[in-house]
């Protein structure tokens, strides 16, 4: 087994490491704390929070990738490794990326969806609703129905809430010297932290997961689509692209935003004109269509370069990551106008003139003095930029300008699926779950920039 | 006034050349003449001599900003950036890479882009705005937290839900209007209406939001606390004096998309099939028309320039302080 290391893969936990330790570091800090304090202590805010969380672990199971050894075969030759990336989410997933049926199958269904041709063994051929494949490879092992899945699933969530309760009040007994303060601290609402809200969504998401982890090995639990894919499977693999486009823009925007706004803000003049110059010239090219002509001329470019991108996959993540650069660069623009704004009122400040007449240089100043004081809309504009951004990218590659065909993604299946609602019988499941998966995601990501910006905005209300 | 617009349109001459520069970098620098007629030409017929003969007939024998052959001003004149490029400022498309003329498809296209677009703002305008004014004259009620939590349940729903659900529930179960398509003149009617519907619908979450915004920064000024001490009702102070006095933000919003309209919506017009500019524009990137992508870009920033000098000129109308010229302006 070998681990490889995508661009993508490698970018997104530089990322997050990144993200965990200005966490880390802002904890220190009481005017970072005290906001975020703010944010948990909302039900609301921490049920997304908690919800964008398993999104993000998902996302980032799926980028652990490796490839396996084949099998040893002749005299010690060097180990072949076959062509099959697999993350540790397919693993996990285990068999739901390996079977395909033939073609549509309803949720939980045991038969395909449409009448299929079979042969009987006495030669004649018969028009007839054919098993799943899922059903029939494990019938060594009888099947167990859906109830009892569900049921199990039950008791695994009782259990392990159990026991996470359970270590909850230990600790916090340890901390507090008191069990019965610890108890109350988490049953009889003695603090402003929600714990129910806590608790619930837990048991829920525990509930969801461990019911869905036991059906998967004998069912497909939202059915099957048209090439027999699992549609759960895609729904899930798409977790990770809609993830990567939401954070890596964001990746290429600030940098540009932060240095040329505070840039243009501080030092005015010809500094000023050239950024205002560049922002004007890129803001009014239509976005999509500069999207547009950057994927097709990557597109052109890896198809005439088939030497530098070997595998399916180097080439899909090449222009998954040109897409996050091109949007970065069509979103960097507003953001970048409302910091120079920003930098231009701080710049008259009084402490800011009492640093220069102390003599402090101008990047300690714009370091240490203004960039503290403009952190809050960058945060605030990123986390509000991300639903908007993974919802574009379903329209993107709808459009054919998106993500690379071959990618996971809530746009292809999207797109894949669109002709099937004039289907007759209806074909609900792609589209459906497609658009849940989107939307759940994409809502908690909205509660939770909503509260981010309730508790950093200094001018929000209340 | 004449000198300050006389100004804002000499300064829109180097945003648009920049316009240009970036496409023109964008479609040639990355990929070569040779390997757009490659990937026009498919894999099959990629013979040198078909090459050449490609690119002279969409005229791309020529280099891209230099040309030493040529003698006089033509040296400058007679290269890509040139014919390709900077003719787009006389609005003179050319023909695109498939041999259609581009001014006569762009005329032609207009006007089902304008039909739907212009519904679509002017009855998207009404419904936010009166959605904003609700939840702010029922503050602090529950109608305000239920109407803000439908907003960012809009708002997080894709628009391509909206178009699927759409088509699935007007068109193919009850039949009210066809599923897509187009005609001109009246019978225009029963096709748009279906689309200007989902296209007002998309925009509800994220509009009502906006205009409740703005509307919340003016209900605590000073001259709404005066209105109300003076005994004016909640109903009037919002109709009459917030809404009057968010006409700026309102209209610094609106100006600028204006023009654009002419554009029309890529998604809606291609999935209805309504044979508007944005399904235009569509077409060309799946089959890899540069020619038509690169005059609709730069159609796209002259009519956001038109608009930036909209919003200015409308400034003056709305707010009788801004006087546009002056070295102050707008303070």
């Amino acid at each position: 087994m070998r681990i490889i290391l995508l661009t993508s893969d490698a970018l997104l936990f530089a990322l997050l490491a990144t993200f965990i330790l200005l966490i880390f570091m802002a904890l220190r800090k009481e005017h970072w704390r005290r906001p975020w304090k703010k944010v948990l202590e909302k039900p609301l805010g921490l049920l997304s929070l908690l919800i964008v969380i398993l999104y993000f672990l998902v996302a980032l199971l799926d980028s652990i990738h490796f490839v396996r050894a084949l099998p040893e075969t002749t005299n010690g030759a060097l180990t072949q490794y076959s062509t099959q990336v697999e993350s540790v989410l397919d693993n996990l997933m285990a068999p739901l990326g390996r079977i395909t049926e033939k073609t549509y199958s309803a949720p939980l269904a045991t038969k395909l969806y449409t009448k299929q041709s079979k042969l009987l063994p006495n030669g004649d051929w018969v028009r007839d609703y054919l098993p799943l494949t899922i059903i029939t490879m494990t019938h060594a092992v009888p099947t167990p129905t859906i109830a009892a899945c569900v049921a199990q699933g039950a008791v695994f969530t009782l259990l392990g809430m159990a026991c996470l309760i359970s270590v909850l009040l230990l600790i916090m007994s340890y901390r507090q010297h008191s069990f019965n303060q610890a108890w109350q601290r988490i049953f009889c609402k003695k603090t402003n932290f929600p714990w129910y809200t806590l608790l619930v969504t837990l048991a829920v998401l525990f509930f969801l997961i461990s019911t869905t982890m036991l059906l998967i090995p004998y069912y497909h639990v939202f059915g099957t689509d048209k090439v027999g894919q699992d549609v759960l499977y895609a729904a899930i693999k798409s977790i990770r692209t809609g993830i990567l486009i939401g954070t890596l823009t964001s990746l290429v925007m600030v940098p540009f935003a932060v240095i040329l706004g505070m840039m243009a803000g501080y030092w005015g003049g010809l500094i000023d004109d050239i950024v205002q110059y560049l922002y004007t010239t890129l803001s009014s090219i239509p976005g999509v269509l500069l999207i547009a002509a950057a994927i097709l001329s990557i597109q052109i470019y890896i198809t005439n370069h088939p030497e530098t991108f070997t595998t399916l996959n180097a080439r899909a993540d090449i222009r998954l990551l040109a897409l996050c650069f091109i949007l970065g660069i069509t979103s960097w623009t507003s953001l970048c106008r409302v910091l120079r704004a920003e930098t231009l009122k701080l710049r008259e400040l009084d402490y800011i003139q009492a640093a220069k007449l102390l003599g402090t240089k101008d990047g300690r100043i714009l370091a240490n003095h203004i960039l503290p004081n403009i952190m809050h809309i960058i945060l605030i504009t990123v986390v509000l930029d991300f639903s908007v951004l993974v919802l574009a990218e379903a329209v993107l590659t709808y459009v054919g300008v998106g993500v690379d065909p071959s990618t996971f993604s809530w746009g292809n299946m999207i797109d894949g699926a669109r002709l099937e609602i004039a289907k007759d019988p209806l074909v609900w499941w792609p589209l459906t779950s497609a658009f849940l998966f989107m939307f759940v995601f994409i809502l908690a990501a909205n509660l939770l920039a909503d509260s981010v910006r309730d508790a950093f905005d200094p001018r929000a209300e209340d | 006034m004449f000198n300050y617009l006389l100004r804002r349109i000499l300064y829109a001459i180097p945003v648009l050349l920049g316009v240009n520069i970036i496409t023109f970098l964008l479609f040639f620098a990355v990929n070569s003449p040779d390997d757009m007629a490659r990937a026009y030409l498919g894999q099959k017929y990629v013979t040198p001599s078909a090459i050449q003969l490609w690119k002279s007939e969409h005229g791309y024998d020529v280099p891209m900003f230099y040309n030493e052959k040529a003698s006089g001003i033509s040296k400058v004149t007679n290269t890509l950036f040139f014919t390709k490029s900077l003719t787009l400022f006389t609005f003179n498309f050319g023909m695109s890479d498939s041999g259609r003329n581009i001014s006569y498809d762009i005329r032609h296209r207009m006007l089902p882009s304008l039909a739907i677009a212009v519904p679509i703002l002017l009855l998207g305008l009404l419904t936010n705005i009166t959605m904003a004014l609700l939840l702010i004259f029922f503050r602090q009620t529950y109608v305000e937290v239920g109407g803000a939590i439908l907003c960012v349940i809009l708002m997080s729903i894709s628009s391509l839900f909206y178009i699927i659900a759409g088509q699935f529930i007007l068109a193919k179960v009850f039949h009210w209007v066809p599923i897509s398509g187009y005609q001109s003149g009246l019978d225009a009617v029963k096709f748009v209406i279906l689309p200007v519907i989902v296209g007002v619908i998309t925009g509800i979450g994220m509009g009502t939001r906006w205009y409740r915004t703005l509307f919340l920064e003016e209900q605590y000024k000073d001259y709404v606390r005066t209105a109300r001490a003076k005994g004016l009702s909640q109903q009037r102070i919002l109709l009459t004096h917030v809404l009057k006095n968010a006409m700026i933000p309102i209209l610094t919003g609106l100006v600028v998309i204006i023009p654009s309209l002419f554009l029309g919506s890529l998604l809606l017009e291609s999935f209805f099939g309504i044979p508007g500019l944005g399904s235009y524009t569509i077409d060309a990137i799946t089959r890899q028309d540069f020619a038509i992508v690169r005059a609709m870009v730069f159609l796209g920033s002259v009519l956001y320039i038109v608009g930036l000098i909209l919003t200015d000129i409308s400034y003056t109308l709305v707010d009788p302080r801004v006087r546009l010229g002056s070295s102050q302006a707008g303070s």
